[in-house]
């Protein structure tokens, strides 16, 4: 079996940690009676997992460089206060209420301030050379106040009606026709990628996997990429909601067109869309490959003619970036914005993180292992909030996996199985 | 090498470091040192720990500034303030620790800093991995594990490939600090078989060492430090292991070379100091 898996270069933690993911899954289904593995959770599931999960995909960044950032629950917390802001109270002055520029605006003005948090957070780490777990420390506090000062503690609500399609919701979904069309693109995409590296593989005369690996590989992939579309589908509005989409749009209710799908939540397709460009960069672009190398070698890395200072700003920023397209999503879910909204996410992005393969030892760490770490961390809590576990007990039960989880990759599993797939 | 005088007479230096000064501190790490070095030519540099030598040549490679001194390559003088300056002027320094990241394979080490792209500025592992398949098979052709980490590699298989990467930038200066420490006798060998190789194609080398046996056979010259001063630089063919001992250890000339003593150097009438000599 281990044998059959290095031909086909799996990563065996990702096995490892699928299998992990079904247990759970499989666990609770039994445990509630059928409620964990339905159409419905699953949705829901992709949705509460999306905040955490955009957040995690920049965390094995600042992991992989040997950093830690403390802060990025108090940051997505006065992001989401100052995008609250901007969109009630500081575009409406210009825009009419609810116009169609106001969230993109918004989110760009919440990128922009996220960026800045962020570099400034990377200069003291990288230039002034203050510790990062200090200087994000110091930053939990600070930005956690400043999200207070905001509004003087007022709650931000009722949001921009575009924005809060960002948190998913009844209308935060594309439907049935668009997100088979999304597993159309994402399968062609799959099967595309897997020719191309082949065929510059043989043009070099590499040695190749064995083609029906090849074909096992694209095939698991596809027919995940079906599964959980067919989910998605098959989670239909409430009735009600479905009734008044269909009067607005004025077409008689009938039992058929009755049944509308929900499909791919916005937030799982941001998700989607940042673990693509992450990938992408840290596998394919110059920035990403020094990423990894600061964290395997910093010194190397220096006399490599790696900028290792510029490097860790850009890492913090680009994590201040995502904290703002968190926050986004998290604030149009509630479709309010407190100054509470991110506590704690960041013991919950560095778990997902941990869990998903990342050493906190630097130079090693996955996008996908992020993704699918905080898909465990959620479902555990989701589970037990589904079979009515006091949150006492859920706090207890994570911190445990938590601990768990790091002790079995650190026993089971050579140090640098695979530095930057 | 029968007749070194003539072949340095005719060729010049690739590096000479003139009168270099170092301190940290109150400490004199470097105290007027000058040492040269030329093509297809292969000069230790020894001492105790703490004489120097690697403060040295981290002036050449770029990782320290000297205080005063000069630098210069090729007849010209050259400018070295970091690690990408040492690179433009061809001077390539492979460290004690190998200086590679561990958690990357051999292609992206050799490649770090200067990866290929393609037209969208994406990285061409491909070409590079080819690139990397070419320039390894020629220093090391039982080199296969080519996209395995190089912590799965052994110290003779790292240093392949620190010296392949230094290569594949066209050096012509190699600095080689402690090239044989932490190898095997085996692998020792290899290194050494690599030095002569690299040698014959007219790089110069640099050897950097405390320890006398690794080099004293590789090298053509040596050059001796003592307490940040230079005891003296001498042909390996005119001196014996006990010679080259007694300028590491005690800092004294051989009697037959005195009139080629280094300022640190603590039994030669020296002209250079004003110390009144023992």
């Amino acid at each position: 079996m281990s044998r059959l898996l290095s031909k086909m270069e799996v990563d065996r933690r990702l096995i490892g940690l699928a299998f992990v993911l079904l247990i759970i899954w499989v666990g609770f289904d039994i445990a509630s009676g059928g409620r964990f593995i339905t159409p419905r959770n699953i949705f829901n599931l992709s949705v509460q997992t999306a905040s955490v999960a955009v957040m995690a995909c920049g965390m094995v960044l600042i992991i992989v460089t040997r950093h830690i950032d403390l802060s990025v629950g108090a940051i997505l917390g006065v992001l989401a206060m100052i995008m609250g802001v901007v969109q009630t109270d500081f575009l409406p002055q210009f825009l009419d209420y609810n116009h169609p520029m106001t969230w993109a605006l918004t989110l760009l003005i919440g990128i922009a301030v996220g960026a800045a948090i962020g570099g400034i957070q990377g200069l003291a780490v990288g230039y002034l050379g203050v510790p990062a777990f200090i200087v994000t420390l110091g930053g939990l506090l600070v930005w956690r106040g400043s999200a207070w000062w905001v509004t003087q503690g007022r709650t931000v609500a009722p949001l921009d009606q575009n924005f809060i399609l960002l948190g998913g919701g009844i209308e935060g979904t594309i439907g049935a026709t668009w997100s088979w069309i999304v597993a159309a693109v994402a399968i062609a995409a799959i099967i595309y990628v897997a020719i191309m590296d082949r065929r510059r593989r043989l043009a070099f005369d590499f040695p190749v996997k064995p083609i029906w690996a090849e074909y096992t590989n694209t095939i698991v992939k596809a027919g995940l990429v079906l599964a959980v579309i067919t989910t998605l589908n098959a989670y239909h509005l409430p009735t009600r909601a479905a009734e008044r989409i269909l009067e607005n749009k004025g077409i008689p209710v009938t039992p058929e067109n009755i049944e509308i799908s929900h499909g791919i939540a916005v937030p799982l397709l941001i998700v989607a869309l940042v673990a693509i460009v992450l990938t992408v960069v840290v596998k394919r672009t110059r920035f990403g490959r020094y990423i990894f190398a600061i964290g395997g070698n910093p010194q190397a890395a220096e006399l490599a003619g790696i900028n290792v200072k510029r490097m860790t700003v850009a890492v913090f920023a680009l994590m201040g970036v995502l904290c703002a397209i968190s926050a986004a999503i998290s604030s149009a879910r509630l479709q309010s914005a407190g100054n509470d909204l991110g506590t704690l996410d960041e013991l919950r992005v560095i778990a997902a993180v941990v869990i998903g393969g990342t050493s906190l030892a630097g130079g090693v760490g996955t996008i996908y292992g992020a993704l699918i770490g905080a898909l465990v961390m959620q479902s555990l809590q989701s589970g037990m909030a589904l079979l009515g576990v006091d949150t006492s007990l859920q706090s207890i039960v994570i911190g445990l996996v938590l601990v768990l989880a790091v002790f079995s990759d650190k026993y089971f599993h050579r140090r640098y199985s695979d530095p930057t797939a | 090498m029968p007749d070194m005088n003539d072949t340095n007479t005719d060729k010049n230096p690739l590096v000479e470091m003139r009168d270099i000064h170092v301190s940290f501190g109150g400490v004199k790490a470097v105290d007027g040192v000058s040492i040269d070095l030329y093509p297809g030519e292969v000069v230790g540099v020894l001492g105790h720990n703490g004489a120097g030598k690697s403060t040295l040549i981290k002036i050449l490679s770029g990782a320290y500034q000297a205080d005063t001194g000069q630098i210069v390559v090729d007849g010209k003088e050259a400018k070295i303030e970091n690690a990408r300056d040492a690179r433009d002027n061809n001077i390539e320094t492979i460290y004690q620790n190998l200086a590679l990241a561990d958690n990357l394979d051999a292609t992206q080490n050799l490649f770090l800093g200067r990866e290929f792209v393609d037209k969208f500025g994406f990285l061409d592992d491909a070409a590079m991995e080819h690139k990397a398949r070419e320039v390894l098979h020629r220093l090391n052709p039982n080199f296969k594990k080519f996209t395995s980490p190089v912590s799965a590699l052994s110290g003779g298989q790292r240093q392949s490939v620190a010296i392949a990467r230094a290569l594949l930038f066209e050096a012509r200066v190699l600095i080689m600090d402690e090239p044989c420490a932490a190898l095997g006798v085996h692998e020792t060998k290899m290194v050494c078989e690599l030095i002569n190789k690299l040698k014959h194609d007219g790089l110069g080398i640099l050897l950097i060492s405390h320890d006398l046996h690794d080099v004293f056979d590789l090298s053509d010259r040596l050059h001796v430090m003592k307490n940040g001063k230079l005891v003296g630089s001498v042909r390996t063919e005119d001196v014996t292991h006990d010679d080259v001992l007694g300028m590491i250890i005690l800092g004294k000339m051989p009697e037959h070379l005195l009139h080629l003593a280094g300022p640190g150097a603590t039994n030669a009438t020296n002209p250079q100091t004003s110390e009144t000599p023992l």
